[in-house]
């Protein structure tokens, strides 16, 4: 009975992750961004939990415990230090026509699902179903990679990307063995250290942060 | 033993990046840079002829895994990796002399090179799937900087679009990834064993072919984007001509071979999986499609390291083809092509780096008279250009002479993709550089005598390996080619 009532809550927050990406594909200002990149690592670490108290793989308390303190304080807190030194606070970004954004993306979730569903039929337990979810939140970040056009979102997409494939690594497979999370983990924290060293290369050497601005490399 | 020699190729690159983290800034960090380069080499020696007598080993409790392919990628990488770093003494002094690079800028560069050859050789030796995801993106983010690292606006957006194309396409090769452990974790349990190649590769024929199908794709995409293969190269020529050239030449000649040997040993375990030559078609498909577009790009390029960088994306579709046929033949001809490919093209960037230098352009249409105002560097070009060309009696020829044969027996039709493909890069690649060194200069003699040791040496090798094999090497080739099937 007990991980019946997992299993719906986990299902209920792979739900709201796939909303969150959603929200961070229509927002146009840069800090509200952010903070929904905080909350998806919430949700992340949640589910996480639950996933690892109903299945009792013990090793997914320390994935949980590492996504709080990594995706949910540390790299917003980064970031947010990040934006308050470049200035770029309350910068907004023009985003084309999200709409049509919004519509390529419910033919992604489509098309994830599609994909998923050979792959669905073999999972057992309480994670069934969330490898379309998972794989679905892959591609819109994906898609809000394309169509950033700030340096700084565009890491955000990133890190959203990132976190993408963390949920499809608990849900399909309870976590994939300790050393690689820690390693990935790893990686991804020095790779947001060197995104804030090209910040402040970007901005010295553009005087902005729009990385139009870098579309000059051509064959010819 | 084999744990302690494994131990002392890891650990001397990863000691040199600490040391030379803190004396990086000091006169002495390029000999100090060489000599780490030198001790990384030996013990890759040392453990390659530990492999070739023993056969295949694991270390580490397993997590580590040396066999007679990866083996030769380690001694490939750990010999490229020090002559590199013997030709990068006298260039980076030429250009901090020019005032393009400070004494930070060293600093910086001495410390991740050695991190970088770190990176590499855990990728190539481990034995977890995940690891060499881990490895894989280390490596992108050492280099990340160094491609950078003048500061242009030019080498930021090259640098910028390096990050951020090979993150994702390594994010997707992490889902393939994820996909191999959800279809290993049912035949293999939960946990520590069921991401190790070994274990991966005794029970693959139980593993579930869709998911093992919809991981490989994963895997070819995300590894194929650090390969360079057309459509996912564009990052490529960006961060290899607006880096050092010495950066340029390791990511032509080894990190493109790294990321390669990955999506080789997926193959081998998709391909078990499947019982079809799924994987193999893919790598074909790709391997063609990037040999045809790269030499068709040839013509357009006036940047001498960006048409470099094309042969290579050139060169590594036609080992992935020659490793997508398979067999022993083609896989042969695709190890051998690969070691020629990564000597011949380190040999040219050492050269084509000099002559920039000289020039002080890499506008092809500003270079011209090498061989007027300094004849070592233009017979180093020269002589590169022909043995990349595939002219007999280089060993790129032997490889290439192999791999379109054998396409002509498995698969007539590719046959005429190939030979249009190598005859367009041909004539371009030619036309371009023949002005180049002869004729009338303008060009200025360099304040530091340059390096062309190594440049002479990678292309005597490349030329020993053409005129003769010998035995024990093709031995060794043949045993590698024998384990991948």
């Amino acid at each position: 009975m007990a991980s019946n009532y997992a299993s719906q809550f986990v299902n209920l927050l792979a739900a709201l992750l796939l909303l969150v990406v959603f929200a961070m594909l229509a927002q146009r200002r840069i800090l509200s961004m952010i903070n929904l990149f905080a909350w998806q690592g919430l949700l992340l670490a949640v589910s996480t939990f639950i996933v690892a108290y109903s299945t009792a793989q013990h090793h997914l308390y320390y994935s949980a415990g590492l996504t709080l303190v990594l995706k949910v304080l540390l790299l917003p807190w980064l970031l947010h230090r990040l934006m308050r030194k470049l200035n770029v606070r309350w910068d907004v970004e023009t985003l084309i026509n999200i709409p049509t954004t919004m519509l390529v993306g419910i033919a992604l979730v489509i098309f994830a699902f599609n994909l998923a569903a050979p792959i669905s039929q073999l999972a057992e337990g309480i994670t069934r179903g969330l490898i379309g979810i998972a794989l679905a939140s892959v591609l819109l970040s994906l898609l809000m990679m394309l169509t950033r056009r700030k340096a700084v979102t565009q890491v955000v997409a990133f890190l959203a990307l990132e976190n993408s494939l963390f949920f499809a690594a608990t849900s399909a497979t309870h976590g994939m063995p300790l050393v690689v999370e820690f390693g990935i983990a790893l990686d991804v924290l020095v790779a947001t250290f060197i995104f804030g060293i090209f910040f402040f290369q970007i901005r010295e050497t553009f005087d902005s942060l729009d990385i139009t601005h870098m579309e000059k490399l051509k064959d010819d | 033993m084999i744990d302690l020699q494994l131990m002392a190729l890891l650990l001397i690159p990863l000691f040199g990046g600490g040391m030379l983290a803190v004396f990086g800034a000091r006169p002495w960090a390029a000999e100090l840079n060489s000599l780490m380069s030198f001790c990384t080499f030996v013990a890759s020696v040392a453990l390659t002829m530990r492999v070739i007598d023993a056969g295949p080993q694991a270390a580490f409790n397993e997590q580590f895994f040396i066999d007679q392919f990866n083996v030769y990628l380690v001694a490939l990488t750990a010999f490229v990796a020090f002559t590199t770093s013997l030709f990068s003494r006298p260039y980076m002094r030429i250009e901090q002399h020019h005032g393009k690079l400070s004494v930070g800028m060293l600093h910086l560069y001495y410390s991740m090179y050695q991190l970088f050859t770190f990176a590499m050789l855990v990728a190539l030796t481990t034995n977890n799937m995940g690891i060499v995801w881990v490895a894989m993106e280390a490596a992108t983010l050492t280099t990340v900087l160094l491609v950078s690292l003048y500061r242009t606006p030019a080498s930021l957006e090259a640098a910028w679009k390096y990050f951020i194309l090979c993150g994702v396409g390594i994010a997707l090769a992490l889902f393939g990834t994820i996909l191999l452990y959800f279809a290993a974790e049912r035949v293999l349990g939960q946990g520590g064993t069921a991401l190790l190649w070994t274990h991966l590769n005794e029970v693959k024929g139980e593993l579930e072919p869709t998911v093992l199908k919809l991981a490989f794709i994963f895997l070819l995409v995300g590894y194929g984007t650090k390969i360079g293969l057309v459509p996912l190269h564009s990052w490529l020529p960006d961060a290899h001509a607006e880096g050092p050239t010495p950066v340029s030449a390791v990511l032509s000649g080894l990190l493109l071979n790294v990321a390669l040997c990955a999506v080789v040993r997926s193959k081998v375990l998709v391909d078990g999986s499947l019982g079809s030559h799924f994987a193999g078609n893919l790598m074909m498909g790709f391997g063609l499609l990037s040999l045809l577009v790269a030499a068709l790009s040839l013509f357009r390029q006036k940047d001498i390291k960006r048409m470099f960088a094309y042969s290579s994306i050139e060169h590594m579709g036609l080992i992935t083809f020659a490793f997508g046929m398979g067999g022993a033949v083609a896989t042969y001809a695709g190890m051998l092509h690969m070691t020629v490919h990564s000597l011949t093209k380190s040999a040219i960037f050492f050269a084509v780096g000099h002559a920039v230098q000289k020039a002080g352009t890499q506008q092809m249409d500003n270079i011209r008279g090498l061989l007027q105002v300094s004849p070592t560097v233009g017979w180093g070009l020269v002589l590169g250009t022909f043995a990349i060309l595939g002219m007999p009696p280089f060993g790129v020829f032997a490889s290439e002479f192999l791999i379109v044969t054998t396409a002509m027996h498995e698969y007539p039709w590719t046959t005429p993709i190939l030979l249009i493909s190598l005859g367009i890069a041909f004539a371009a690649i030619f036309g371009k550089v023949q002005p180049m060194v002869f004729g009338e200069t303008t060009a200025k003699p360099l304040p530091h005598p340059p390096a062309l040791v190594p440049v002479f040496l990678h292309l005597l090798l490349v030329l020993i390996l053409g005129v003769y094999m010998p035995a024990y090497l093709s031995d060794w080739y043949r045993q590698a080619a024998a384990l991948l099937g």
